[in-house]
């Protein structure tokens, strides 16, 4: 009866069901897009240099000091390769210098790297735009980020003195030969650091066999609290261990993560007044659907339909048709995004934002069961609710005034 | 007649006409007061770049801005000071020397830009003037003094009253370095400004750089941001190309360029998402109101009413939905952005990730008129148009067959 009904007014019941199709379509959309640019941003921001979770001294995080040191790396490297959970890990030594060329110095973040297990963590390797990627046994060689080679006016071969300060305090001072230009498209990567091999750096700088930071990968996103904590324990047990921190990449890169959450919930501000406006765009049609019907109704209950029945026709007929406009809207939506997950969005203007964030110029949304059940999820149960207020209101009809009512 | 035909015609049914006021209404609202939100946000991010040592136009030597080296200094700066005597009245500017140099103690070494300013004239174009909050400003013989920011005086582990020592490269391609005493301690919106920079007496920073009278940068504040244009292609044509480049804070921030542009679009984008929502709902209820007059639409035709003027009478009720529910939303949008804009809207709560994208934490909402305006063209335009569909319908009605209906 109530499917019937829906079509007895085939025009009404379009526009009604075409705006719920709507709104859940642009949720869907929107959603799936919020959610792959935030994947993209995360896995940029991992990929290039943070990595999943870091092993660091604690407080070297805030004040990057180079004598807060991971002291004994193999004891860290042992508990990493234990946890199932971990994809891959590397150590890591930075300290700040001078790097000079023939004619320029910059201040720039000096990097140890271990060449063969960074290229298992980060994309680094894959970066080299210029000259060759770091070999185990290569000393003395350095890679240089694309847009600090420029301004140091330096190319593969080109000579650079280093003058830093070691871990105890003493004078480190070096010369590199840049073997290798990297390019990882963030700006501030590419303008400010120099990589170079983890035993050079550890001879150079004093460090006395430490390193900064172990950086893992975990073997995906959804794993990556379990390794934190298996390691945090296992961790605990070691001899200095207390003195160590583990950290995700929501502490690694907070901006990240609130930046995240704030576009979330500005976009949910917004979703939802839009679903408001979409809800008082269609009670009318529910209300209307009733009134025009009173005398329908009223012959109903004359003839012994029970208020509750009554209501029951009419919320299901209300339900068929937002679970109708619903199922076309996920449709239409998750057809639109899929075409887009494939072929990807530029936003044209949006180049120097992308290099801000290290981001590829074109974003791709991503589907997903979240992004589609949330929004849709959310508009059908405001507009059920809408739909339901006039249902309940017929209860309170009186079949012989309905009768009489034109 | 016609037009009071209307009005009282979509008082026959009091309830449908509320519920889509009701719609209107959020949907003016959310445009006009949301929209003025995001231009809040982009606004602020404006006049942070700008205040930031941007200013509204720059002028440098060429090569300067790909290359900020000691090198690439304006090295006549009398025949760039006699050129920006045909600023626009009102306009403030000031030199600056601007490197990238070494800070370091005892404890600590890091990369920051030192600014040499000329201590009055910069208070009256950028931030600094009055962002110091310990200590004191720069004086106009200050030739030890620097003032830098309280991030980075916390990094640092160090106070008011301390030295820093600061190295750069200078003219002759020469470390130089020179110990300053902070004698102020300066806040800013985003840490990573306070991070960044240290400022001297310019004096102090071209003795340190040996660089005799000689500039880097020369910042332009403008009475009104309107005159940006005009004022660089005067100063353009007053200055040889192949020497200076003059430009402008959109080709200084392209970032918060691009983000201003993406915000235009979004804006527009939300005003059409937000009437389409209630577009459906306006088309239903003025459909229902003309299919339940179909007898009387009748009745007038065959007294002789002309098609034409049926269409005017439903556009007419239309039109008075649309100019109540308008002057309602408008006036409750501007409402709540005037009770916002007292104290506006912190989200501190959010502070990294406003800093990761480079926003301040409170935020005042805006009104634009040009906003305001395209927000209410687009709802009565489309709104109207939108309406001529139920309206050519009813315009439609057979006289004869619409008389015969029960």
């Amino acid at each position: 009866m109530a499917w019937r009904n829906i079509w007895r007014n085939p025009r009404r019941s379009v526009l009604t069901m075409s705006a719920v199709a709507f709104a859940t379509l642009l949720l869907v959309f929107m959603l799936s897009w919020q959610f792959g640019s935030y994947a993209t941003m995360i896995n940029a921001s991992v990929k290039i240099h943070t990595g999943h979770l870091q092993v660091q001294a604690k407080g070297y995080q805030e004040d990057r000091d180079i004598r807060k040191v991971v002291p004994d790396p193999e004891a860290v490297g042992k508990i990493l390769s234990r946890t199932e959970t971990v994809a891959s890990y590397t150590f890591r030594a930075e300290a700040f210098s001078l790097v000079s060329s023939k004619d320029r110095t910059y201040g720039v973040l000096v990097t140890g790297i271990d060449p063969e297990k960074e290229a298992a963590v980060s994309t680094l390797k894959d970066m080299i735009r210029k000259g060759r990627y770091l070999a185990d046994d290569d000393a003395n060689q350095a890679l240089v980020g694309i847009l600090l080679a420029e301004n140091l006016k330096v190319s593969p071969g080109d000579e650079l003195v280093v003058l830093g300060q070691g871990r105890d305090g003493s004078i480190a001072a070096t010369v590199l030969t840049v073997k290798g230009i990297f390019s990882s498209g963030q700006d501030e990567f590419d303008r400010s650091v120099v990589h170079i091999p983890l035993h050079d750096f550890q001879e150079i700088f004093a460090m006395r066999g430490a390193v900064h930071a172990a950086v893992v990968i975990c073997t995906d996103l959804e794993t990556i609290s379990q390794a934190k904590k298996e390691v945090s324990e296992a961790l605990g047990n070691l001899e200095k261990g207390r003195s160590l921190a583990v950290l995700g990449w929501k502490e690694l890169v907070p901006g990240l993560l609130q930046a995240i959450k704030m576009d979330l919930i500005v976009g949910f501000i917004f979703y939802l007044i839009l679903i408001v406006v979409v809800a008082f765009s269609i009670l009318n049609t529910f209300l209307m659907a009733i009134f025009e019907r009173k005398r329908e109704f009223g012959v109903m209950m004359a003839v012994g339909t029970t208020p509750g029945r009554l209501t029951r026709v009419l919320i299901y007929e209300s339900a068929a048709m937002t679970l109708l406009g619903s199922a076309v809207g996920i449709l239409v939506g998750s057809l639109l995004t899929a075409y887009f997950q494939v072929h990807g969005i530029m936003i044209p203007g949006t180049e120097e934002i992308a290099r801000e964030f290290g981001l590829p110029e074109r974003i791709y949304p991503q589907l997903s069961l979240l992004s589609v059940s949330v929004g849709a999820g959310v508009v059908l149960l405001i507009t059920l609710i809408t739909a339901a207020y006039p249902a309940l209101k017929v209860r309170r009809l009186k079949p012989l005034e309905a009768l009489t009512a034109v | 007649m016609i037009l009071q035909m209307g009005w009282r015609n979509i008082w026959r049914n009091k309830r449908r006409t509320a519920v889509i006021l009701t719609a209107v209404i959020i949907g003016v609202w959310s445009m006009i007061f949301l929209g003025a939100l995001m231009r809040g946000f982009s606004d602020r991010m404006r006049q942070n770049g700008i205040a930031t040592l941007t200013g509204h136009l720059q002028v440098h030597r060429a090569g300067f801005r790909n290359d900020p080296v000691i090198e690439n200094r304006i090295t006549s700066p009398a025949a760039v000071l006699d050129a920006l005597e045909i600023l626009p009245e009102g306009a403030r500017w000031t030199p600056r020397i601007r490197v990238n140099a070494v800070a370091g103690n005892a404890r600590h070494s890091a990369g920051i830009t030192l600014v040499g300013i000329d201590p009055g004239r910069e208070a009256a174009v950028s931030f600094i003037g009055d962002a110091v909050r310990q200590g004191r400003y720069l004086q106009q013989e200050d030739p030890l003094g620097i003032v830098v920011g309280e991030a980075f005086v916390r990094k640092f582990e160090t106070r008011l009253g301390n030295k820093l020592v600061l190295m750069s490269q200078d003219a002759n391609g020469e470390i130089a370095s020179r110990a300053f005493r902070i004698v102020g301690i300066f806040d800013a919106e985003l840490e990573s400004t306070e991070k960044q920079f240290g400022f001297v007496h310019i004096a102090a920073s071209r003795k340190m750089l040996g660089v005799g009278d000689d500039i880097c940068e020369v910042a332009v504040l403008l009475p009104s941001h309107r005159q940006v244009e005009a004022a660089a292609e005067s100063l353009r044509q007053r200055l040889p190309e192949d020497t200076y480049t003059v430009e402008t804070w959109k080709d200084l921030l392209p970032i918060v360029r691009e983000t201003l542009e993406i915000y235009d679009v979004f804006i527009f984008i939300w005003f059409l998402a937000v009437f389409i929502a209630m577009g459906f709902g306006l088309v239903n209820t003025i459909l229902m109101a003309v299919f339940e007059r179909i007898r009387e639409f009748g009745l007038m035709r065959s007294l002789g009413m002309l098609p034409r003027l049926v269409v005017v009478e439903v556009l007419a009720e239309s039109f008075f939905l649309l100019v109540l529910g308008m002057a309602a939303g408008n006036l409750i949008g501007l409402l709540s952005v005037w009770a916002l804009s007292v104290n506006g809207i912190d989200l501190s709560a959010f502070s990294a990730g406003m800093e990761f994208a480079g926003m301040s934490r409170i935020i005042f909402p805006v009104l634009v008129a040009r906003d305001i305006f395209t927000a209410n063209a687009t709802v009565f335009l489309m709104g109207l148009a939108v309406s001529l569909y139920p309206a050519v319908k009813a315009a439609r009605i057979n006289p004869v067959e619409a008389m015969a209906r029960p």
